[in-house]
């Protein structure tokens, strides 16, 4: 039975803000999950990994690591009530420092990440008339990102410092209007309109010529590709880096769920559909692409890229060349802000929530001193002719040596350090569709850690053997492990500060379902 | 597309999408109803 004052639960859902079902909850998963990397990085992930080979070690990985490191995170957030600082502070005071971390990276991840939505907006108005002419690549480069060479330069980019600050418009509101109105409201409209229109996208691309040998590309298996660990390593960063978990988003989304919803049940749903859409990404994004390859005469290894190189080139030479070109484009981008919108709003969440549960804040009060400032660093940083390559810099350290450091540390203090994995099976399992059991306690305790340790140790090692991008010392030095060093700094310094009410780390808010004693 | 390839294609759609539509159904039958306690304490 819980030990909980009845009243305590009610105060905190009506003090933090929560979502009004399981519903909402999975939507705003959903969405946070389906972001930039399904459409434009699982693709070419596959492709070069194996083809129709990778599915293997891409489904062990969602079923070994990523699906219960997503419980992993909903046994915190929704076992201690927090933010991700609150929740780990709640579980014990020294490790609120690995929250901050979390926030940390949130915070500079949202700053470069609201830019390529500002791109990806005005890319689907480009679409209309196709605006790019006959040279994509030198127009993105050059006509609309105006970018010189590598540094930093102040002069601003009139065509996207605009779209940018409708971006950040767009958020504050949202960020205001809160948890339910807000983030839920966003992901329950969207992420349907989301997968209508990308599918409406992946049904045109399949009646374009080439499309079938697109689809072999991507999916004739490669089965020797499956005794090389970097096509292991591939599939647990790929699973890793679309799931959003490790961070504070799914910890920071569960503290807002009723505290006697089916999580294990809610995750694989979150799970699957975020793999799912992914699928469906890879299918839309092979079929243009041999298209592509068949109107240029080239094979489809020639034209498959991925990342900014595939939405912002690739695409528009696409677009250019279809029948009915500007309904593929504007579908295309369409998706990309959209997809990219529910992901940044999670990412702005996890920074608000740490702040406001720290210094009692409104929603409101800490929404405005969040974004505010978030939305100038970015407009500073990322509107101006040297925006690209602090962004390209910035976005490779912060996932490799921000968001997977942190996942795996908070893994291994977690199961190895605090031994608090039995507790948060009892926890998930009460009144859950799924027995969360020992099998869940050896995946998150052994073989996650061990998946995920391989693709940092690969990644630390080429980054080190070879400077990234080719970016001067000092770019790199400063905006790709300074940024990834300044976070863990931030965190710890940021735990050491006063709780403004010292009762908010008090047991009487915890969920005690599926306590033992 | 060769025969291996649409093979893997619909191996992927089988336990992916399939995956999905299990994962609902198991959802679905678990009602998503508020706690008994927590009925009264709205009355």
């Amino acid at each position: 039975m819980s030990t909980t004052p009845e009243g305590v639960q009610d105060g905190a859902a009506a003090k933090r803000g929560a979502f009004s079902s399981r519903q909402v909850f999975i939507f705003a998963a959903i969405g946070s999950a389906v972001g930039l990397g399904n459409i434009w990085r699982f693709p070419y992930v596959a492709y070069e990994n194996g083809g129709g080979a990778f599915v293997i070690p891409y489904i062990v990985a969602l079923l070994t690591a990523g699906i219960p490191f997503l419980f992993l995170d909903y046994a915190l957030g929704h076992r201690f009530r927090g933010s991700a600082p609150l929740s780990f502070a709640r579980l014990r005071r020294g490790t609120e420092g690995l929250g901050w971390w979390q926030v940390g990276i949130c915070f500079m991840i949202a700053v470069y990440y609201a830019a390529v939505m500002a791109w990806a907006v005005r890319y689907t108005i480009f679409s209309v008339n196709e605006a790019w002419g006959d040279d994509p690549e030198g127009f993105f480069f050059g006509e609309f990102l105006k970018a010189g060479d590598p540094g930093v330069d102040a002069t601003p980019v009139w065509g996207v410092l605009i779209p940018l600050l409708l971006v950040w418009a767009a958020i504050l509101i949202v960020m205001l209007l809160g948890v339910q109105k807000g983030i839920g409201a966003t992901s329950v409209i969207f992420i349907p309109v989301l997968v209508i229109a990308f599918g409406i996208l992946v049904v045109r691309s399949l009646f374009l010529p080439g499309a079938a040998e697109g689809l072999d590309a991507l999916f004739t298996p490669n089965w020797g590709a499956l005794t090389d660990a970097t096509v292991w390593a591939a599939a647990y960063g790929q699973i890793f880096f679309s799931l959003s978990i490790g961070f504070g988003i799914m910890i920071t989304y569960a503290s807002y769920v009723h505290k006697h919803t089916d999580m294990p049940g809610s995750g694989l749903v979150v799970g699957f559909a975020n793999s799912s859409f992914e699928l469906l990404a890879g299918i839309g994004v092979f079929a243009a692409l041999g298209f592509m390859a068949q109107a240029s005469g080239v094979a489809v290894g020639e034209v498959a890229t991925s990342g900014v190189g595939l939405a912002f080139v690739a695409f528009p030479a696409i677009i250019s060349e279809a029948p009915a070109g500007a309904l593929i484009g504007v579908l295309f981008f369409a998706s990309l802000v959209i997809a990219g919108f529910t992901s940044l709003v999670s990412v702005i969440e996890v920074v608000i929530s740490g702040v406001r549960d720290k210094f009692e804040m409104t929603r409101k009060g800490a929404t405005i001193a969040v974004t505010v400032p978030m939305a100038v660093i970015s407009l500073v940083f990322f509107s101006t002719t040297s925006g690209l390559y602090v962004l390209d810099i910035l976005d490779h350290f912060i996932n490799q040596f921000g968001i997977l450091l942190v996942a795996v540390i908070s893994m291994l203090v977690l199961s190895w350090g605090l031994r608090v994995l039995p507790t948060f099976s009892d926890h998930l399992s009460d009144g859950s569709s799924i027995v969360v059991g020992a099998w869940w306690r050896v995946l998150i305790s052994i073989v996650a850690p061990i998946g995920l340790v391989l693709v940092l140790g690969l990644a630390f090692w080429e980054d080190v053997k070879t400077p990234y991008g080719g970016y001067p010392a000092w770019m790199l030095g400063v905006f790709g492990w300074g940024a990834a060093a300044a976070v863990i700094v931030f965190g710890f310094l940021a735990a050491q500060s006063k709780w403004r009410d010292p009762e908010a780390l008090s047991n009487v808010h915890f969920n005690e379902k599926g306590a033992r004693s | 597309m060769s025969g291996s390839a649409i093979v893997m294609m619909l191996v992927a759609m089988l336990i992916i999408w399939g995956g999905l539509a299990v994962a609902v159904v198991n959802l679905r039958r678990s009602p998503d109803l508020p706690h008994t306690d927590e009925v009264k304490r709205d009355l």
